[in-house]
């Protein structure tokens, strides 16, 4: 049976029942108690200061674009390195000069200061 | 048609409940390997040596209290134990685990489904374990569980691009994405010999995609009181646990896929042994590995720990591309 696909959407069947049942489950067996000071958020004992939800790093704002960036050319990557073999010698120079462009790219970004961490 | 399918839901379901197996008996394991490490006897009262410790936790975890923190963002935090465990058992669709068998007159391929695609499929599943731990740490409303929820969102989307360069390598080799075909590739060597520095890449960055020690910054109990699963639960917590020891399950599978031969026995006199109980073996042997690393290595700081994906990792995948590009066409091919 190769290539068949069907047999995915049994497994999505089986992975997304069991996480649903599961966390069901503890909703329904469970007891239920609730109280004002056992529901309130987790700060080391001493009452909550303000909004959790605070403004955040910019630096991880930074890094989710350069994912987006370096992985399409990773994504790229990927069917020249199945047809490598046909490929030979062209292809190989081909992808220097495609991580070439990467690295420069790279560079660019390190010497911004992009990848510092502070 | 319908014998088809009976024959995938019952090899799936197998392979279910050997994934499930290897989860709880992976937590067991952790717990004896720490103790030992740290000359303790770790559980040892429920059944012989603690083996009944996972059935006792399980039963413990269904019947307590099932909090939902106040002022939480209700759906995202039901949705997020759901998909901790998710992208692990999508994975179980496409892991080799044996040659083909014939049984009933019919061959039986070990393996779910056998796409051209499985590695990138792999991949693509495998990403969305990161929603389990952002929305896990967004929903909550309290500052831990937050931090540790952009930490790992980093941290995941750095390492992911380098295991997805770090396995380029072995698809040059092979010339497929089907992981049928590069174990098949691996019969009379393993791929780990051809790409040694493929192999530690992968494994460096599996282990940060795995948020385990000495990469477990999502964590960090020390720094984050519980890291992104803080303000969880009952079942919902054991979820997010369940859901890391079944990717580590996963992930040692696929190393032992891509690198280290899968089924094939690593030497010839032995081959008699059939193909389910070598993986096995290989599986737990990468998995202890996991575990004696855990016990071993202190953690990363944050800073160094994004410093080395970005500035050592990521370049070293990118030099194993050409070396070995440069290395099959010199040598006509491996």
């Amino acid at each position: 049976m190769k290539d068949a696909y069907w047999p995915l959407i049994l497994v999505l069947l089986l992975a997304v029942g069991f996480g649903v049942v599961a966390v069901l489950m503890s909703t329904l067996l469970g007891p239920k108690k609730p109280d004002p000071i056992k529901l309130s958020p987790y700060e080391c004992g001493v009452d909550p200061v303000g909004d959790a939800r605070m403004p955040f790093f910019v630096h991880y704002y930074v890094v989710a674009l350069l994912f987006l960036i370096f992985d399409i050319e990773v994504v790229f990557t990927y069917p020249w390195a199945v047809y490598f073999k046909k490929l030979g010698l062209f292809g190989l120079l081909e992808m220097v000069v495609f991580i070439a462009v990467f690295l420069a790219i790279f560079i660019y970004v390190w010497g911004r200061g992009a990848l510092e961490w502070e | 048609m319908i014998v088809a399918i009976i024959v995938v839901a019952v090899k799936l379901l197998i392979l279910f409940a050997v994934l499930m197996l290897f989860v709880a008996y992976g937590t067991l394991a952790e717990r004896k390997v720490s103790g030992h490490i740290q000359d303790r006897l770790g559980p040892y009262h429920c059944g012989p040596h603690g083996l009944l410790q996972p059935l006792a936790d399980g039963l413990k975890l269904f019947f307590k209290e099932d909090i939902v923190a106040a002022e939480s963002d209700k759906i995202l935090y039901y949705l997020a134990p759901m998909i901790a465990i998710v992208p692990a058992i999508l994975a179980i669709g496409v892991i080799p685990f044996g040659e083909s068998i014939t049984l009933f007159g019919r061959k039986i391929d070990l393996v779910v489904t056998d796409i051209n695609v499985a590695l990138l499929y792999l991949l693509a599943v495998s990403s969305f374990s990161v929603y389990a731990i952002v929305f896990g740490g967004w929903s909550s409303n309290s500052k831990y569980p937050l931090l540790g929820g952009l930490r790992s969102a980093a941290q995941f989307i750095s390492y992911e691009l380098i295991l997805g360069l770090s396995i380029m390598g072995v698809i040059m080799v092979v010339g497929s994405f089907s992981l049928v075909d590069i174990v098949h590739y691996q019969k009379s060597m393993w791929m780990v010999v051809y790409q040694p520095l493929a192999f530690i890449i992968y494994m460096i960055a599996a282990t940060a995609e795995l948020n385990r020690l000495p990469f477990d910054l999502p964590e960090a109990e020390s720094e984050l009181v519980g890291g992104y699963h803080t303000e969880y639960s009952s079942m919902k917590f054991a979820m997010f646990f369940l859901g890391e020891y079944a990717n580590m399950t996963v992930t040692s599978a696929v190393a032992v896929c891509l690198f280290l031969g899968g089924w094939y026995s690593p030497v010839s006199f032995l081959s008699w042994i059939p193909g389910p109980i070598w993986f096995v073996v290989k599986l737990v042997a990468v998995f202890f590995f996991l575990l004696w690393l855990r016990w071993t290595y202190p953690r990363f700081r944050y800073d160094q720990l994004m410093v080395f994906s970005w500035k050592y990792l990521l370049p070293l995948a990118l030099v194993n591309i050409l070396a070995t590009g440069g290395v099959m066409i010199l040598f006509g091919g491996i």
